[in-house]
Order: C-alpha cells, then sequence, then structure tokens
C-alpha cells in the first residue's frame, strides 16, 4: 500500500478533467470565422467595428425559436445602424436546420458549425445563448436562455453601445 | 504484486475520464421526443388526474407528503 501512495495524485491529476475557459464579459470574444448556406465566410475579425451579437441556436431548442422574431425585430431596427446578428446553428444535421428555418425564418446572418467549435470555444452552458460584443471585439454581456422579460433590457443595452460607438 | 495491480487498474478507469457528459449544444439526440420519460404528456397528467382522484391522494402520485384527500 505504501509504494502506490505516491502514484495516487498522478492517478487523480489524469482523472480530473481541466476546467474549461469560459468566455465571460470583458473577455477578448474568440475568433471564428465560419459559412453561410450560400458558403459565404463570416468571420469575426470582418465584423470588427460594429457591434456583434452572436448567439448560439438549435432546431431542437425551444427558447430559440422564440428568440428568432426578436432578433430579426433587432436586425431590422439597428442592422444599418451598426449591429451585426450572427445566430450559429450547432446542430448536427443540416436538413434539420433548413426545417427550422422554413417555419421561423431569419433576416439576420446565419453560419453553421456542425463539429461545435465555437460554442466550445464560447464555453456555452446553456441553449441559446448570446453574447454582445463591442467594436473591439470584446464580449460585454452574456446572456443565457432567451426570456421576453429580458428583451427590452438587452434592447436598450444594444442601443447604448451603437450609441457610444 | 497486488499494489501493481491496483494501479494498472485505476491507470484503466483513469480512460472513462474522457466520456464526458454531452455539452449543452450537443443534446439534439437528447431533446427528441422519444427521448421523453413521458411519451405523451397529456395523458400522463390525465392519468395521474385519475390516480390522485381515486385514491383520494392529491399530491401522493409524485411529491412528498399529500394522502390526506384534502384537495
Amino acid at each position: 500500500m505504501r509504494r502506490i501512495l505516491p502514484a495516487v495524485p498522478i492517478v487523480i491529476a489524469l482523472i480530473a478533467a481541466p476546467p474549461a475557459a469560459a468566455a465571460g464579459a470583458g473577455e477578448a470574444a474568440p475568433a471564428f470565422a465560419l459559412q453561410t448556406a450560400a458558403g459565404d465566410t463570416v468571420s469575426l475579425e470582418r465584423l470588427r467595428g460594429k457591434v456583434v451579437y452572436v448567439d448560439f441556436w438549435a432546431s431542437w431548442c425551444g427558447p430559440c425559436r422564440r428568440s428568432f422574431p426578436w432578433m430579426n425585430e433587432m436586425h431590422r431596427k439597428y442592422g444599418g445602424k451598426g449591429l451585426a446578428i450572427v445566430a450559429v446553428n450547432v446542430d448536427k444535421k443540416r436538413a434539420d436546420a433548413e426545417r427550422f428555418l422554413a417555419q421561423v425564418p431569419a433576416e439576420f446572418t446565419i453560419v453553421y458549425d456542425m463539429p461545435g467549435t465555437t460554442p466550445a470555444a464560447y464555453a456555452v452552458k446553456g441553449m441559446p445563448s448570446s453574447y454582445l460584443i463591442d467594436a473591439a471585439g470584446r464580449i460585454v454581456a452574456v446572456e443565457q436562455g432567451f426570456r421576453d422579460e429580458r428583451a427590452a433590457e438587452l434592447e436598450a443595452q444594444v442601443r447604448t453601445m451603437i450609441g457610444a460607438k | 504484486m497486488k499494489a501493481t495491480a491496483l494501479l494498472l487498474l485505476l491507470c484503466a478507469f483513469a480512460g472513462c475520464a474522457t466520456f464526458d457528459p454531452p455539452k449543452p449544444w450537443e443534446k439534439g439526440q437528447l431533446a427528441k421526443p422519444e427521448m421523453q420519460f413521458d411519451p405523451d404528456r397529456l395523458e400522463t397528467r390525465m392519468n395521474q388526474h385519475v390516480y390522485t382522484s381515486k385514491e383520494g391522494a392529491s399530491g401522493g402520485d409524485a411529491i412528498g407528503g399529500g394522502g390526506c384527500g384534502c384537495n
């Protein structure tokens, strides 16, 4: 027994998974370059100078369905005024996402990340998750889930960020 | 000898650490209707209603307490 005791910490170190670095408010937003359905690449770097609202969604996620009309409204109101909405789809099957979009049309940019590297980089904790990123590429706010009562507050934040730019 | 065997076993278990639970964005399969405990939510509610009425056991179906018949 005495002989294996020194090995115990090593085994524990092997078992314990390293904690995932979360992308929180105040930190630099992890870069991404993802493709739209048309094949265009949307990268966060190229959106620098704009306020970016990155939303992670999936066809199987109920609140995502309710967030789309709101994001459409935001796009209509502020799309031309310095806000870019990028909704990252994390479905494993593209057909599922297309069926969702046929039911809930989106006017903003939709990109696809089937392997899920972007949500992993952002350490998404729930679906949907949204990240409000300022013109300098810094995360200002993280929103988990979509609740109608939070929509007004989010809109006010977007408005001040566009005005402050 | 025994110690080595135990250490080897522990190392083998370390392999289990790679089986992470699915991440929030990987729960597409789990979100399917056929993955739910209730095949039909309305039917389950109906059955529970009949059961608790017959037994006089309001709340006695799932949550703690109940069974007093006071509805």
